[in-house]
C-alpha cells in the first residue's frame, strides 16, 4: 500500500508570539480544503515565556498527531534564538522558511503583531491550498484586524519563493 | 475532495470534542477544578447555557457534587487532571458499591511526560482499583463519540465510568463533526437507603452487588467494539490503547491490532483469541504496565517495552524502536525553561525572599516557578495546600532555621485552609504568604471563590480571604501590595521574628490578567 502523501509543518518560537494560533489558522485552511488535519503543540507552561513548538500535519488520513523526527516539510520559526533548536526536524529537501522572519519584520515596520500573517501568506504559497480557504481561515480565528491580518497575508503570497 | 459539512465541521482539541460529545449525550450538569490538560474541558461547556456548570473549590467538592447532580437525576460529569482524582479518591472509591441514577461520567487528564505536571500517574489503575470501568479514546474525534458511550454504559450498568485522556489527545485538535444535542428524560430520584445510605451493612450488600455489576460488565466489554481488533498482513501483530495506537498506526499502517478502547475491565477472551491468531505480538502502551499485567495474568506470551519507556511520553518514532528491544533513545532538544512574567508580582516577593536567610515551602502553581534563577527562593512543592503543610510540619522540627510558606489564592482555597486551621489548632508560629493575584493564573486565568465570579463571569459571594484567615486562627493578617518593596520586607522581617502565626496576604493582580482586562 503506498503511504498517502502527508504534509507535516513545524510553527516555533516563544511564548505569547502567537505561534499556536497560527498553526490553527492553517489547520482549518487545510481541513476547509477538505484535508484531515491532526495539530499538537509542545507548550508544557508557554505562558510563562518557555519555548514553543505546534505541529500541522494534513493529508487525506493522519494517525498521530506528532510526526517523526526529521520529517517536517516546512518550518517557520519567529525567534532567531530558537531557530536551531528545531532545525533537526526538517527532513530532507523541506523548506525552511525562517529566512522570511527578517523580511515580514521589515514589511510589517512597527506592526509586528502582523510579521505572522505575512509568514502565513508566504507558507500559502508553498502549500497549493486555495486562497479562500486561508480566507475563511482566517475569519474564524482573527476577532481583530481582520483586513491587515489578510492584506500582510497577501503580502506575504506575494513574497513567497523570492528568497 | 471539499468536505459537503462545512457548517458542523470544527477543528476540535480532545478537551472540546469530549466536551461536546458530552453537550450532544445530553449533559445537564458539570463540575471541575482547573488543571493542565484538563482545564478547556469545563471551559468549553460553559459557553453551553442548557448545561449547569461550576468551577468548584477542589476535585472532592467538584466530584461529589456533580455525582449527587446525577443521582438527582441529571446526566452529569466530573472533570480533573491525574493528580485532581487523588483529592477526589474518596467519593471515587465508595461510588462504584453506590452506582448511578443518571448517567456519571469521570473525565480524567493524565499527562505523560509532565507538560505541566508534578508526577505522571497512571489512571488505569485507579480504575482496577475503584472497580470502575473506564474508556480510553486515541484521538479527538474519538473522545467526542466514547463519552456518550460512556454515559450509556453508565446507566445502563449502573456505575460511574471514567474516560482517560492524555495530554496529547487533550491537546491536539483534528476535524470533528458536530452533531444535535439529545436530551435525556430525567430520571426520578427515589429515597432507596440500601443504595444510597454507605454504613457498612448496605455497604457489604453493594459491594457483592457491584461484583455481580463489574461480570455483566467484563461481558459487555468482550464484545464492545470499543474494544476492536483490526486484521492485517503483517508477521508482527499489536495490543495497544489510548494514543499509542496512533503511534502503531503511523509505523505499521498493515499490522494486525487489537485497540482496547475499554481496557478496563480487561476483555480477557478477546485478547486471548487474538493473541492465538499471532504468534508475534507486541504490547505498546505508555507509563505504566497496565496492559501487560492483565496478559501476564493470563500467562500470554507477548513482547513489550523496554522498561525505560514506563518514564515520559512515548513518541512515534518509538514504537520500532520498540519493537527491536532496545531502550529509549535520548531525545536532546533543549527547550527555553518557562519563567516568572515580565511585570508579574510574585517577583517582588521572590527577590525579597532571597535575601531573606528563610526556607521556603512551596505550592503549585505559577510561584512555582520561584524555584528557578534568579530567584531560587523556592525550596519544596509536593502537592496542592502543601506550601501551608510543609510550613508548619518543618517548622516544628527545625530549630535554628526559619520557614514561610508559600501559597497562591486559589491553591489556598483548593486546599490551604485546612493546614492553616491544623497550623493555629496545634500552635505553630511563624509565616504563610498567600500570594493573592485574584485568579487561578498557571491554568489561564479561571475565577475561583476568592474573585466573586462564577465560571461565566457573573458575579458572586466573595470569598474574603483576610476574614477566613482570622477565623482559622492566624494571629496576625496582614494585606500588603508588593510594590510596596520596603513595607513588605519590614513588614515580613518583623512577622518572621514574632512569636505568632501570622498570614500576610500579598495582593496584586496577575499581569497578563491585567492585560486583557485593557484589551477587553
Amino acid at each position: 500500500m503506498a503511504k498517502a502523501k502527508i504534509t507535516n509543518i513545524v510553527f516555533y518560537g516563544i511564548g505569547g508570539q502567537g505561534i499556536v494560533t497560527m498553526a490553527e489558522v492553517c489547520g482549518w485552511a487545510a481541513m476547509l480544503a477538505g484535508f484531515h488535519v491532526k495539530k499538537t503543540e509542545v507548550h508544557g507552561m508557554a505562558q510563562r515565556g518557555g519555548s514553543v513548538e505546534s505541529y500541522i500535519r494534513f493529508g487525506k488520513k493522519v494517525f498521530s498527531p506528532l510526526p517523526q523526527t526529521a520529517t517536517a516539510d516546512y518550518l517557520i520559526c519567529l525567534h532567531p534564538e530558537e531557530h536551531p533548536r528545531l532545525l533537526g526536524e526538517l527532513k530532507k529537501g523541506g523548506v525552511d522558511l525562517f529566512p522570511y522572519l527578517e523580511v515580514a519584520q521589515k514589511v510589517v515596520g512597527d506592526k509586528k503583531v502582523f510579521v505572522n500573517s505575512f509568514l502565513l501568506g508566504v507558507l500559502s504559497s508553498y502549500l497549493g491550498l486555495e486562497q479562500s480557504y486561508w480566507m475563511q481561515a482566517m475569519e474564524k480565528i482573527f476577532k481583530r484586524s481582520l483586513d491587515e491580518n489578510k492584506a500582510f497575508f497577501q503580502q506575504g503570497y506575494q513574497a513567497g519563493g523570492s528568497l | 475532495m471539499r468536505s459537503t459539512h462545512t457548517q458542523s465541521l470544527v477543528l476540535f482539541s480532545g478537551d472540546e470534542a469530549l466536551a461536546q460529545g458530552a453537550f450532544e449525550a445530553g449533559l445537564e450538569f458539570a463540575a471541575g477544578y482547573p488543571g493542565t490538560p484538563s482545564t478547556e474541558i469545563i471551559e468549553h461547556l460553559a459557553q453551553f447555557p442548557e448545561v449547569n456548570v461550576q468551577w468548584s473549590v477542589n476535585e472532592k467538592v467538584a466530584f461529589e457534587v456533580a455525582y449527587a447532580a446525577a443521582i438527582g437525576g441529571k446526566r452529569s460529569m466530573y472533570v480533573s487532571k491525574h493528580v485532581g482524582l487523588n483529592v477526589a479518591m474518596d467519593p471515587l472509591m465508595t461510588s462504584s458499591y453506590v452506582g448511578v441514577n443518571a448517567g456519571f461520567v469521570i473525565v480524567v487528564c493524565d499527562d505523560p511526560g509532565m507538560h505541566s505536571s508534578q508526577n505522571e500517574q497512571d489512571t488505569r489503575l485507579f480504575a482496577r482499583a475503584a472497580n470502575v470501568p473506564l474508556l480510553e479514546p486515541s484521538s479527538p474525534a474519538e473522545a467526542k463519540e466514547f463519552v456518550k458511550e460512556a454515559f450509556a454504559i453508565s446507566e445502563r450498568f449502573d456505575i460511574p465510568v471514567i474516560v482517560r485522556l492524555t495530554t496529547r489527545i487533550c491537546h491536539s485538535k483534528e476535524n470533528v463533526e458536530l452533531a444535535e444535542r439529545h436530551v435525556q428524560p430525567t430520571k426520578p430520584f427515589t429515597i432507596n437507603m440500601a443504595k444510597y445510605v454507605m454504613v457498612p451493612r448496605n455497604a457489604l450488600a453493594r459491594h457483592q452487588d457491584l461484583m455481580g455489576r463489574m461480570a455483566m460488565i467484563k461481558i459487555f466489554s468482550e464484545r464492545s467494539k470499543l474494544n476492536i481488533a483490526q486484521s492485517g498482513k503483517k508477521a508482527i501483530a499489536f495490543i495497544t490503547s489510548g494514543v499509542s495506537y496512533l503511534y502503531i498506526k503511523e509505523n505499521y499502517p498493515d499490522s494486525p491490532i487489537l485497540k482496547l478502547g475499554m481496557p478496563y475491565p480487561f476483555p480477557e477472551k478477546k485478547v486471548r483469541d487474538f493473541c492465538k491468531k499471532y504468534k508475534n505480538v507486541y504490547v505498546i502502551e505508555e507509563l505504566e504496565p497496565y496492559l501487560e499485567e492483565q496478559m501476564r495474568m493470563l500467562r500470554m506470551r507477548f513482547k513489550t517495552k523496554h522498561p525505560s519507556f514506563s518514564v515520559g511520553e512515548l513518541r512515534p518514532e518509538h514504537i520500532p524502536v520498540i519493537v527491536s528491544g532496545k531502550p529509549k533513545p535520548k531525545r536532546i532538544v533543549p527547550a527555553r525553561p518557562p519563567m516568572l512574567c515580565l511585570g508579574c508580582p510574585h517577583r517582588l516577593v521572590f527577590n525579597l525572599l532571597k535575601d531573606l536567610d528563610v526556607v521556603v515551602a512551596g505550592d503549585i502553581g505559577c510561584y512555582t516557578l520561584g524555584s528557578l534563577p534568579p530567584f531560587s527562593s523556592l525550596h519544596t512543592c509536593l502537592c496542592m495546600g502543601a506550601g501551608v503543610t510543609f510550613f508548619e510540619g518543618l517548622s516544628h522540627v527545625f530549630k535554628d532555621k526559619k520557614v514561610v510558606g508559600v501559597i497562591g489564592d486559589s491553591t489556598f482555597v483548593h486546599s490551604g485552609i485546612t493546614g492553616l486551621i491544623n497550623a493555629a489548632y496545634n500552635k505553630a508560629k511563624g509565616v504563610v504568604i498567600i500570594l493573592d493575584n485574584a485568579i487561578t493564573a498557571m491554568t489561564g486565568g479561571q475565577p475561583h471563590p476568592a474573585v466573586g465570579t462564577t465560571i461565566r463571569s457573573e458575579p458572586t459571594k466573595k470569598l474574603i480571604l483576610e476574614d477566613l484567615c482570622r477565623v482559622a486562627g492566624a494571629d496576625h493578617v496582614d494585606v500588603i501590595d508588593p510594590t510596596d518593596l520596603k513595607g513588605l520586607e519590614q513588614l515580613l522581617r518583623q512577622r518572621i521574628d514574632e512569636d505568632a502565626l501570622s498570614v500576610v496576604i500579598v495582593r496584586k493582580p496577575c499581569i497578563l490578567l491585567v492585560q486583557k482586562m485593557k484589551k477587553g
